[in-house]
């Protein structure tokens, strides 16, 4: 008999076998945007050695260990600070810091700001599902008005964030939405990113069909699937300030915000540079015999 | 290893403890710092933001204490030496991050200069009330090692120290200065690089297929790697095995707490550092750390004065306990004096330690201030009846 | 000859339903089948109309699934170079 040798799915070399399946739920849309992400590393041919990944606490948190890179699994709300470390040690490594909704804009929220304010070279994937999944469904700043959440046990009430808007604000420059419907758009949104300088954020709607769906009648996570289908509208440039979402109105996706702002490492080690002239030592990391010498100075030699 | 030269201020001056510790940091090696501002504390960062550019550091002022001690973790497995600095409020922030560094076995330092406490306390004055909380202060179960200067050369060495500590048992290490100490200005040696002693990272020699990052060496230590070099690790704060992968089950979780112990306190010999004067035949011994030690030395002379037979235990290494000295100490002894400020906290580990074989008595301080030296004096003379 | 074939890795498949709805090309079903956590993984009842897009890979949640084109050039195991 003739045989032909299968191709491997391209999303395998990325994950750490030997742990799937994963603890997702049937129907969470999270997987699907991992599956997004390979293909854009793939097109944008990321140097896989020099790409790290930094996770919060929750769902989507559970990425970096899932992925087949160096991983960092941290503190809830506390990885774009443990990124901005990373970044700032290797410039050359690119940080990617995949996470949701609550982890990024509740507690950290501070973080997510203040980074964005500085334009530190991060790529920040935020799994938008509306809840806080993880702990059993509690309202996120993110969980629209009149959704029943366990702690919203009769509906919210709380105002939610409108996270491109929030995220514009602060200073990202590149600022996107789509939805986990939207698999061939948001693999190219993410390349894109890849290939820019500065803080850039690409929100992804995706399904929690064991809490938000479930909890508010609203069907399994192919419901939610075609829900985005159906009232998902492309807009790109739209104004931040028009696409808040609502339980069951239109989402807005496209790309928003892609600008230029001098990227936070450039500008200090050049700004040093200029201010110190000769006396000025760029940054560098430990040596592979664990010294600190790394670098070269004119005036003192390394000696041990 | 040799200090790098480049960082070495080689030379005699006339520093304050804060200004010590930073010049100790860069000697060690410490090429990153992430702060928050807080007195007493502020100036070893002031510091360090104007030494790094010159010496191939980065120093980044973050918008909390909460991110200041991730982004220090963030910037070790980046591939360099960091460290943090901050007081009392500042430092509470940091307990869950000191769990992660702990949990994570990341090479870290941190700095407490201590201040008046609880809560927004007393800013710009001195206590030491913070000892159990640098041991006891993050969730669950582990290990740290802290370190008390009693004077400017001290924050200088011992900070050196600290950095070593955490290189040689991949673990956070604290230095616990009081706000005496890291004000008062006094004569520091900086030695030549080639007579300082560092601790180099333990980067691995295995292959990236061969490697595990959580498992240990002969000394229950597993070896570092960097982000970036092709080794495809994870870190996580959950229960994990040998791989860095979650496994959250009570066998594993037996091994891994245990091990985070255990790499420590097997180490104790090496680590508990302290200075012994006159104990042998001591009627009693006076037990005492950081500023407060220096006080006590003019307690201990004025009851020398006084014919008592008083002999002074310093501790440089608070913790570890040194359980051992105190054990051996005890049933030759009328009694310990433990003169703190603050109301009684490390006394109550030499309490322990004695075991009910003699007296403990706390000359307690609810900070401000430094003791009178009479205050001390008087529990001498007590115990010595 | 179908231009795409699908290659399912059934153990992993939690039996969400996104292959079968999104596939353009309405080549999968969920099977009557189970694995073995009591899921229908997906089969591929109209296999000819496969082109092998792999929008099934994109969407898989659980890395269950993909899609891969057809080598019509590809010589198969044993063939003549003669031919």
């Amino acid at each position: 008999m003739s045989s032909v040798a299968i191709p491997q799915n391209p999303v395998e070399p990325f994950l750490r076998s030997e742990r799937m399946p994963h603890i997702w739920c049937p129907g969470c849309g999270i997987g699907t945007t991992v599956n997004c992400f390979t293909r854009a590393l793939l097109d944008s041919k990321a140097d896989l050695t020099k790409l790290a990944i930094v996770s919060g606490i929750g769902c989507t948190g559970r990425v970096a260990g899932y992925t087949n890179l160096d991983s960092f699994h941290t503190t809830h709300g506390r990885a774009i600070p443990f990124a901005t470390g990373l970044k700032l040690a290797n410039p050359e490594l690119n940080v990617v810091v995949y996470s949701g909704d609550g982890d990024l804009f509740a507690i950290g929220g501070n973080h997510l700001i203040h980074a964005a304010r500085r334009n530190i070279n991060l790529k920040v994937i935020c799994v938008n599902n509306l809840i806080y999944a993880m702990t059993g469904g509690q309202t996120a700043p993110t969980t629209p008005g009149d959704v029943i959440t366990s702690t919203a046990p009769y509906g919210t009430y709380d105002p939610s964030f409108n996270l491109p808007y929030l995220v514009e604000a602060a200073g990202a420059v590149y600022v996107a939405r789509w939805t986990t419907f939207h698999v061939r758009q948001l693999a190219k949104s993410m390349a894109e990113m890849f290939q820019k300088k500065g803080f850039g954020f690409i929100e992804v709607l995706s399904p929690c069909p064991t809490l938000y769906q479930r909890r508010n009648k609203m069907g399994d996570g192919l419901e939610a699937m075609k829900f985005y289908k159906q009232v998902s509208k492309i807009k790109h440039g739209c104004p931040t300030s028009e696409v808040a979402l609502t339980k069951a109105g239109e989402i807005v996706v496209g790309k928003f915000v892609d600008r230029e702002r001098p990227e936070y490492i450039g500008t200090m080690n050049t700004y040093l540079e200029k201010q110190l002239g000769e006396r000025y030592v760029e940054p560098h990391t430990l040596s592979d015999d664990g010294g600190c010498c790394g670098g070269e100075s004119e005036v003192f030699s390394c000696n041990r | 290893m040799h200090a790098d030269p480049q960082g070495v201020l080689t030379g005699a001056h006339f520093l304050d403890g804060d200004h010590a510790a930073c010049e100790g940091a860069i000697a060690a090696g410490a090429r990153f710092a992430a702060g928050y501002p807080i007195t007493p504390s502020t100036e070893v960062v002031e510091r360090f933001a104007m030494r790094a550019p010159t010496v191939g550091g980065t120093f980044i002022q973050m918008e909390d204490e909460l991110a200041a001690s991730i982004t220090i973790q963030g910037a070790v497995w980046g591939g360099v030496k960091a460290f943090t600095v901050t007081s009392g409020p500042g430092f509470s922030l940091m307990m869950e991050h000191i769990g992660l560094a702990a949990m994570t076995e990341t090479p870290c330092v941190f700095i407490n200069v201590q201040r008046g406490g609880p809560s927004t306390g007393l800013p710009t004055l001195p206590a030491q009330a913070d000892m159990m909380q640098v041991r006891w202060g993050s969730h669950g179960d582990y290990e740290i090692i802290a370190l008390c200067p009693n004077s400017p050369q001290e924050c200088f060495d011992l900070t050196i120290k600290a950095f070593n500590f955490s290189e040689q048992y991949r673990v956070p290490v604290f230095l616990m200065m009081d706000e005496v100490v890291g004000h008062m200005t006094e004569k520091v040696i900086i030695p030549p690089a080639e007579e300082i002693e560092i601790e180099p990272r333990h980067f691995t020699k295995k292959a990236p297929k061969d490697f595990r990052l959580y498992e240990p060496e002969a000394n229950q230590v597993p070896d570092m790697v960097k982000a970036g070099d092709g080794y495809n690790i994870h870190v996580t704060g959950l229960t994990h095995d040998e791989r860095g992968y979650p496994d959250m089950t009570p066998p594993m979780q037996d091994v891994l707490v245990k091990r985070l112990q255990s790499k420590i306190i097997d180490n104790a010999d090496k680590i508990c550092l302290f200075e012994k004067d006159s104990v042998e035949g001591a009627d009693v011994v006076v037990v005492s750390y950081g500023i407060t030690s220096r006080v006590a030395q003019r307690a201990v002379d004025q009851a020398r004065e006084k014919g008592v037979k008083v002999g002074k235990l310093r501790l440089i290494t608070a913790w570890p306990f040194p359980e051992k000295v105190i054990r051996e100490i005890a049933p030759t002894i009328k009694g310990f004096v433990v003169p703190e400020l603050n109301l009684g906290q490390m006394v109550r580990e030499v309490e322990r330690c004695a075991g009910g074989k003699t007296r403990t008595v706390r000359v307690s301080h609810a900070g401000g201030t430094v003791h009178n030296p009479e205050s001390i004096l008087n529990a001498i003379l007590e115990v010595a009846r | 000859m179908p231009r795409g074939s699908v290659s399912i890795v059934v153990e992993r498949c939690k039996a969400c339903g996104f292959c079968v709805e999104f596939c353009p090309t309405k080549v999968l079903a969920l099977s009557s089948a189970f694995n073995s956590k009591g899921y229908h993984p997906p089969h591929a009842v109209a296999p000819e109309k496969c082109s092998g897009c792999d929008l099934c890979g994109m969407y898989c949640p659980d890395f269950a699934i993909y899609g891969y084109r057809i080598d019509k050039n590809a010589k198969k195991e044993g063939e003549d170079d003669a031919r």
